[in-house]
């Protein structure tokens, strides 16, 4: 109960200064879709680093590490931070120098005048949508299995559950993270958001270097949680040699077991395999285990691939190619208030994923020798710090703070939807004149309560999904659609035939493999992910038309690259 | 100068694929296997090579242009040719 006090606390505050900061607002939609054009370096680092690491950060890549090990972190984090500093050196702030320029705000402003063509805009449009909305699932899908672990037991009568008896259900956590995060957007708008995003970056990036200092405490320091990871012995079996026991004063304590108990087996195991911590390593094996069905609580088969395939490691780096698309940021370098603005996020930012992604990826490997292998990768951090950290307040806060990251991403990503929706679709067909400035806001409020809504119902009915899974579908998305802004950015021959067979053979690819995988993790051959063919076939596309049609008019080339 | 910012970044992601580490699990500093170490350490490099593009290969020339104002043409007028319609 302690631990949802703290949370509630947590929330109260959070609204509190969305509301403050709207109060703060000049009243005009200006102000309400880019905060003025007043977001400095300190606001922009946060509000892209807040925004990029969702649930996805915390919660995914300590899952992912459960499942595959330390390489979760050269095959995410340190690819991102390289490929984000490229994007924002080569997409950033070119764009930045258009939007100056030329007056942009959002992408499809500048991709209609780009490619001299309209209906590229009510093209991209729900594309954009299409692809934002799987990143809010992962913050809603998030939230909720996050909570659930940390309260049970708080309400058993109100919510019987098989394994977190009493913890809140993810369909209510999921309803009031979306309505906090509405009430903050709707009342502050960007600036509420900006405010609201630096806030929680801040609040996420501590509380998770706190969270991996206690679980290092709990486990008996660092040198000691190296040795608890899942071992193999030497008939190939998985053991855990450690165990949380729980000790005569009713406190827990991490021991070595007398017995070490046997959690799975590697498939076709050799002897020199004895003594091989797997989490520790890359080496791909298959594991086979047993697992609780969530519904029935049998125990059924299962069996994972551990280590990270080469091709795979390979191949991701395509993915985060899709900061180059994501309309938040793009938004972001269109309209940020001077290029200098963007230094401290250049620099700080491969940093910053530094500080949250390693003790996350340790804690998911050391997680192995800890708990079951059956356990929702999701919940896996939650676990950790219900189980090690035994004190309630601080639970309370480190859980805030994995809410706090999930947060800082859903605000921009609605409060940009809406900016779009308003200015690109509606005003951009009806004419800037229909409406005054309020009933502007209202359009875009209006929008955005859609949004929440029917992200809030699709989290319900994907709710046993895989948060890690459902961010590269959505990173893949947006990686496809990447070469498009490069070569806007730097191919004066590109043409809006080009531009649209790069979005339509892009976007076909990529729901061929998104219907082949079922919204899983997906893999073609030796490991290469589908990103590679996504990213290729627009490439291909985008190259090939544009060689085949009429070159732009003299007057856009004088636009973009007339200096 | 740009050329060797942009040579750097080409050979850091080649750098970054470390198939020598794969099978490796021992630990530096007794804790953190040398897998991760690597990683951690490239991060850090990318974050040296940002310092190193910001001040020998910062594009100062579309910096200017960008801010240079158009003779004749307001920023409101711009914003109104592109369908900026934000008050």
């Amino acid at each position: 109960m302690i631990v949802l006090v703290v949370i509630l606390i947590y929330l109260a505050l959070l609204l509190g200064l969305g509301l403050f900061s709207g109060k703060q607002s000049r009243g005009t939609s200006k102000d309400y879709f880019v905060a003025s054009h007043s977001i400095g370096p300190f606001l922009l680092l946060m509000s892209v680093f807040g925004t990029t690491m969702t649930a996805f950060a915390l919660v995914g890549s300590t899952g992912k590490a459960f499942e595959r090990g330390i390489g979760v972190y050269g095959l995410m984090a340190s690819i991102s931070g390289l490929v984000h500093v490229i994007c924002f050196f080569a997409i950033g702030i070119r764009l930045w120098s258009y939007g100056m320029k030329h007056g942009f705000v959002t992408q499809i402003q500048f991709f209609r005048s780009r490619f001299e063509s309209n209906g590229i805009g009510y093209l991209l449009f729900p594309i954009l949508v299409g692809l934002v909305i799987p990143y809010l699932l992962i913050g809603v899908i998030g939230a909720g299995k996050t909570i659930l672990p940390v309260t049970a037991g708080a309400f058993p009568d109100l919510f019987p559950h098989a394994v977190w008896n009493g913890g809140i259900p993810p369909w209510l956590s999921g309803l009031g993270i979306c309505l906090i995060v509405l009430a903050y957007v709707f009342a502050g708008g960007s600036r509420g958001a900006a405010w609201a995003n630096t806030f929680q970056t801040i609040v996420f990036m501590i509380m998770g270097v706190v969270a991996f200092t206690l679980i290092v405490k709990a486990l008996g320091g660092a040198e000691q949680a190296s040795k608890v990871p899942i071992t193999v012995n030497e008939k190939g079996l998985l053991v855990q040699n450690y165990g949380i026991v729980e000790q005569k004063d009713g406190s827990s304590k991490v021991e070595r077991l007398a017995t070490p108990l046997i959690r799975g087996k590697i498939r076709n195991a050799d002897p020199s395999l004895a003594g091989y911590q797997p989490h520790l390593g890359r080496k791909v094996l298959e594991m086979d285990y047993k697992a609780k069905a969530p519904v029935t609580g049998e125990l059924v088969d299962k069996s994972r691939e551990l280590g990270v395939p080469p091709w795979m490691f390979l191949t991701y780096l395509f993915i985060p190619l899709s900061v180059g698309m994501f309309p938040h940021l793009f938004q972001h370098w269109l309209t940020a208030r001077s290029a200098n603005t963007f230094k401290l996020t250049l620099i700080a930012h491969p940093i910053c994923i530094l500080v949250v992604w390693v003790p996350c990826v340790l804690i998911g490997a050391w997680a192995t020798g800890l708990i079951p292998p059956g356990v929702p990768p999701a919940a896996v951090l939650s676990k950790m710090m219900a189980e090690l950290v035994d004190n309630q307040v601080l639970t309370g806060l480190l859980t805030a703070g994995v809410l706090a990251a999930i947060m800082s991403s859903l605000d921009s990503q609605f409060l940009c939807l809406g900016t779009m929706f308003t200015n690109d679709i509606v005003l951009h067909k009806v004419g800037q004149d229909r409406f005054t400035d309020k009933q502007t806001i209202w359009i875009a409020r209006g929008f955005i309560m859609v949004i929440v809504a029917l992200t809030y119902v699709l989290s319900l009915w994907a709710a046993n999904k895989n948060v890690f899974d459902l961010a590269i579908w959505c990173f893949s998305g947006f990686a496809m659609l990447t070469p498009l802004v490069f070569a806007a950015l730097y191919w004066k021959r590109v043409t809006t035939a080009g531009a649209y067979a790069s979005i339509i053979v892009g976007t076909l690819a990529w729901l061929v493999f998104f219907i082949l995988a079922g919204g899983s993790e997906y893999t073609v051959g030796p490991g290469i992910m589908p990103v590679t063919f996504c990213v290729l076939a627009s490439t291909v596309a985008l190259i090939a038309v544009s060689l085949a049609t009429k070159p732009p008019s003299e007057e856009t080339l004088n636009k973009f690259f007339g200096r | 100068m740009k050329k060797l910012i942009t040579g750097i970044a080409i050979a850091m992601l080649i750098l970054h694929q470390d198939f020598w580490l794969w099978d490796n699990t021992n630990l530096v500093f007794g804790f953190m296997p040398v897998g991760l170490f690597y990683h951690a350490c490239f991060s850090i490099a990318v974050a040296i090579l940002a310092v190193f593009a910001i001040k020998f290969a910062w594009p100062n020339e579309l910096v200017d242009w960008a801010t240079t104002k158009d003779e004749g043409t307001d920023v409101q007028s711009k914003m109104k040719d592109n369908q900026y319609n934000i008050r």
